[in-house]
């Protein structure tokens, strides 16, 4: 089984030489820090900025230069700063080749569901509506289940919808699954994970080929 | 030249009533018009409704209208970081319409730019596009959404000058541009007011064309919400 770091450790393997990829807060920006560093890869965020670097050393902060989440950041050569209609233009044109985002539930037809709890929780969806709705290449990191034990993988999304039809795959803590037409494709098991449990935890469709190899990180 | 410049906040904010559309720029609290919040809480105007990205935090930006009860309605992406914000929109004292951001950036800059609407992907299938026309174009599902219509547009620059020019610094940019000639009014406040001629005309992100009134802002804060920092390897 994967912890957060072996998930985005995991994802870290998508992202190819040359990609501009959108990660949104949770697991997905720790996939920064497991990318390969023989490739050249450039991170946006969608409050503006293009080439994203590390967090600054202390004392070094900018206020005026921060990611999506709010938090300080710095640049790396060749970084540029815009405005939000040009952030989206970028992600709404299909210029940003990889999005990765965290998810509350994911159907089996690739609907996310990634923003409200009727009744509790309100934050808003921010950019991500944006995003599913525009990138042809959508990874979801995210945990197997919920806290209370019950798949986040399913059949319908139960909570409301951030988009439809868009998931293209699904990074959790114990498999890599491909949304398929036929619905989820079991590709591969996290390290001493059981096809068997697999299939315990997602209550979606789930199909599983003749081998499953387990995964390398 | 045409001068925008006023003397201060009072005199930028001149004509502000109970009830009017404003929109602020920021994100977070990175690159918000520190000076007008300020001028809005001290006016005690009321009934006001924010177009904002977020709502600030409980004790800064947008938060210290929202503690006075003098907004009636948010439009915004995303309001995390305010408890009192959840507390009154839960409640039902509190008016919310939450927009995807990229929606939000575009409603603003169809106002500016002279659309009435325009079709995005953004929202099809969700809640957000309940009501709505909808529209496919190529085989992929589309939603028409409407430009913003604000009274005021209050705008925070790293510098300027008396024309109006501005130029932004960093991701404190954001909404700003976007929301610059998108309502009646636009104010500007700017870290460093210079007079016309000492910005270079290459360097400008916003023509003054866009800017009705334009005046040197003071005592930023500037607070910054996430603290991220690595320690230094000696």
């Amino acid at each position: 089984m994967l912890d957060k770091n072996g998930i985005a450790k995991r994802i870290a393997k998508e992202v190819k030489d040359g990609y501009y990829v959108n990660l949104g807060i949770g697991i997905p920006t720790l996939v920064a820090n497991f990318v390969r560093d023989d490739i050249n890869v450039e991170f946006q965020s969608e409050n503006g900025v293009l080439g994203m670097g590390p967090f600054p050393f202390e004392g070094e902060e900018d206020a005026d230069i921060i990611n999506a989440g709010k938090q300080t950041i710095t640049t790396l050569n060749g970084a540029s700063f815009f405005d939000s209609a040009t952030s989206f233009a970028m992600i709404r044109g299909k210029h940003v080749d990889l999005t990765i985002l965290g998810a509350m539930e994911v159907s089996e037809t690739g609907d996310i569901a990634n923003w409200k709890i009727p009744g509790k929780m309100v934050k808003g969806m921010g950019g991500a509506m944006d995003l599913v709705a525009s990138a042809e290449n959508i990874i979801v990191a995210m945990m197997h289940t919920n806290r209370a034990g019950e798949s986040k993988l399913l059949k319908r999304c139960s909570l409301p919808l951030t988009g439809v039809g868009c998931v293209t795959k699904i990074v959790t803590n114990l498999a890599v699954i491909e949304v398929t037409q036929d619905g989820f494709k079991l590709l591969e098991r996290a390290p001493r994970v059981s096809v068997d449990e697999i299939k315990a935890a997602t209550e979606g469709t789930l199909i599983i080929g003749e081998e499953v190899p387990e995964m390398t990180l | 030249m045409i001068s925008k410049k006023v003397t201060d906040v009072k005199e930028a904010l001149k004509g502000i009533k109970d009830g009017m559309t404003f929109m602020l720029g920021g994100f977070g609290l990175c690159g918000i018009p520190e000076n007008a919040i300020a001028e809005l809480v001290e006016s005690n105007i009321k009934d006001i409704t924010c177009i904002s990205n977020n709502a600030g935090v409980d004790d800064f930006g947008l938060g210290l209208l929202l503690h006075k009860h003098q907004i009636k309605k948010m439009i915004s992406s995303y309001v995390g970081e305010n408890e009192e914000f959840e507390r009154q929109m839960l409640s039902g004292e509190l008016e919310v319409e939450l927009t995807p951001q990229g929606t939000l950036a575009e409603k603003c800059r169809a106002a500016q730019g002279g659309f009435p609407a325009f079709y995005t992907p953004a929202g099809y299938g969700t809640e957000v596009a309940e009501g709505k026309e909808t529209r496919e174009f190529n085989g992929k599902m589309y939603v028409l959404e409407e430009a913003f219509n604000a009274d005021f547009a209050f705008v925070k620059a790293w510098k300027g000058d008396e024309a109006g020019n501005l130029i932004f610094k960093g991701t404190a940019r954001n909404f700003n541009p976007c929301m610059c000639g998108a309502a009646k009014i636009t104010v500007a406040e700017v870290e460093e007011l210079v007079p016309a001629g000492e910005l270079d005309p290459n360097q400008i992100h916003i023509p003054g064309i866009f800017v009705q009134r334009i005046f040197q802002g003071k005592d930023y804060e500037k607070r910054i919400e996430q603290l991220t920092v690595r320690k230094k390897q000696y």
